[in-house]
């Protein structure tokens, strides 16, 4: 295998430069977004439609002293923002951008994903421990059932999708969708079993229900309810270290878009089926976190206990119940058309 | 038996591919000390966690450099991702606001007894590794998940079996615990 030592660096800096922007950009956007739906301008000051505002943010914060309160676990509380960001960005290696951009080509990318997701985990939970705050505990409980009762129907689906697509391979999943949007995983008319492509779009919506979960956002944010919570797990935090957590999050939105394109809407392929390029799959990443953001502003926060029955009592229910159909359909042929 | 000093410097050097793996390795190995040696005197409980959690993520890098990333992966997300938060969580909601204070010790003898045979146990479990005479098996399967269900679910069923086993032993006792609460 002859690879020049460029190319690890050019996707090194290609990734953090990818990550940077989004994690500035995507603040704006929501700013801005949030601002059209609730009939505001949003950020308007800085630069053009304040487009230099993320930049005006960044400046502020990283000039912010870096405070650390009296009381609280000195060594975690320094550590969680950087365990919430180092994740997100590491996991951008396996993602597949085209049939040809992917830092790494990893045969368990999937399950590389979710595993670097559950250290991001790890991060609410002990920066909300260290802060030594009431308010920072409760979120960072109610974050982790939350996280802990979304992964199962995720996971769940993703099974469903690897045990369609045989691999567990980000790239051999995209690449099994090649060719129009009857392909993708979504809506697979032109797979073996119509039936199986009537119950794909529930595992759709259960995947990108459990998405909006599993990043904390509205209307599942139970983790940072300003209301009651001032601002859950990351009261305690100012300057950069708030910053990072906020990079984190939107890093994770970006990482949870990219994972529902190529799993379910046919990764870096156009919908009719001639053209494939990283241009169709940044558009379909970027449609679904305007969609995110589209639905943290429409809808308002539910209360914990009945996002926690949404998930055991109807979710994780119906996606091991395509699972089960899925593996039905797989191996009895001619099973209902 | 070559002696390890003579080892370190007929070995490969630093920055040959071997030598450069066999830091990863001692570095994988670090990072299971230190979070152990977290974990076990730390008084914060919730710090023990932590380091529980790291010396899991160290044992996922012993996995991921024995060739199987299956095995690694899953470790992160069963141990990392689910084992300790768990433990975190029930910390967290159990445990007082004070994990600080110096809990009176019952015995003044306690910690050197307890030292001495940590390192009793340490030194015979190290002469049983160097003495013994190691046979190598050769390889099997490549570690891929593909041969892992086939091997589990044909010559090493049984495992599966007692897996489940343990399962439901679990889910009935879950239940029977929260059913006790209820009246």
């Amino acid at each position: 295998m002859d690879t020049s030592i460029w190319e690890p660096i050019i996707y090194l800096v290609g990734i953090m430069a990818f990550a940077g922007l989004n994690a500035a950009y995507l603040g704006w956007c929501e700013r801005k977004g949030a601002g059209h739906i609730q009939r505001r301008i949003g950020p308007k000051e800085v630069g053009w439609f304040g487009l230099l505002q993320p930049l005006a943010d960044g400046i502020k914060l990283m000039s912010k002293q870096l405070l650390v309160p009296q009381g609280v676990d000195g060594i975690l509380f320094r550590a969680a923002p950087i365990l919430a960001m180092v994740p997100a960005i590491t996991s951008m290696v396996a993602i597949p951008f085209s049939e040809t951009i992917q830092a790494r080509s990893i045969d368990l990318s999937v399950l590389l994903i979710f595993a670097l997701a559950s250290i991001g985990m790890m991060a609410v939970l002990i920066g909300g421990w260290a802060s030594g705050n009431k308010y920072a505990i409760i979120s960072a409980t109610r974050s982790v059932s939350q996280n802990i009762a979304y992964e199962i129907p995720m996971l769940v689906t993703v099974i469903t999708i690897v045990m369609l697509s045989g691999s567990m391979n980000l790239e051999e999943i995209a690449m099994k969708q090649e060719g129009g949007f009857w392909n993708w995983n979504i809506f697979p008319v032109a797979g073996e079993s119509i039936a199986q492509a009537i119950i794909m779009p529930i595992s759709f919506i259960i995947f990108f229900i459990c998405s909006v979960a599993e990043t904390n956002r509205a209307p599942f944010d139970m983790a940072e309810a300003e209301s009651e919570l001032i601002a859950g797990f990351m009261t305690e935090y100012g300057s950069m270290g708030f910053g990072l957590f906020m990079m984190g999050e939107y890093l994770n939105i970006v990482v949870g878009a990219c994972l529902t394109t190529i799993l379910f809407l046919g990764g870096w392929y156009g919908p009719f089926g001639f053209t494939s390029s990283v241009f169709w799959f940044l558009l379909k990443i970027y449609i679904l976190i305007a969609t995110f953001i589209w639905i943290r502003w429409t809808f308002p926060r539910t209360q914990i206990y009945k996002l926690l029955n949404l998930s055991w009592k109807i979710l994780i229910p119906f996606s091991l119940a395509i699972l089960l159909l899925t593996a039905v359909f797989l191996k009895v042929e001619g099973f209902l058309i | 038996m070559q002696s390890l000093s003579s080892q370190l410097a007929n070995g490969p050097s630093l920055f040959s591919a071997e030598g450069f793996v066999g830091l990863i390795f001692l570095i994988t190995i670090a990072v299971i000390i230190i979070g152990a040696f977290m974990a076990t005197t730390s008084r914060r409980l919730v710090r023990c966690v932590a380091g529980l959690a790291v010396s899991f993520t160290g044992v996922a890098g012993i996995y991921y450099f024995l060739m199987s990333p299956f095995v690694a992966m899953m470790q992160m997300l069963i141990y990392v991702g689910a084992v300790s938060i768990l433990i975190a969580f029930a910390v967290m909601l159990a445990a007082p606001e004070d994990h600080t204070g110096s809990g009176s010790r019952t015995n003044v003898l306690a910690s050197p007894l307890g030292a001495g045979m940590a390192a009793m146990v340490f030194a015979a479990l190290s002469i049983l590794g160097i003495k013994t005479q190691w046979q190598s098996f050769p390889r099997q399967g490549s570690g891929d998940i593909e041969q892992i269900g086939y091997v589990l679910l044909t010559s090493h069923s049984m495992v599966f079996e007692a897996i489940s086993l343990v399962l439901l032993i679990a889910i009935i006792g879950a239940l029977v615990l929260a059913r006790k609460g209820r009246s």
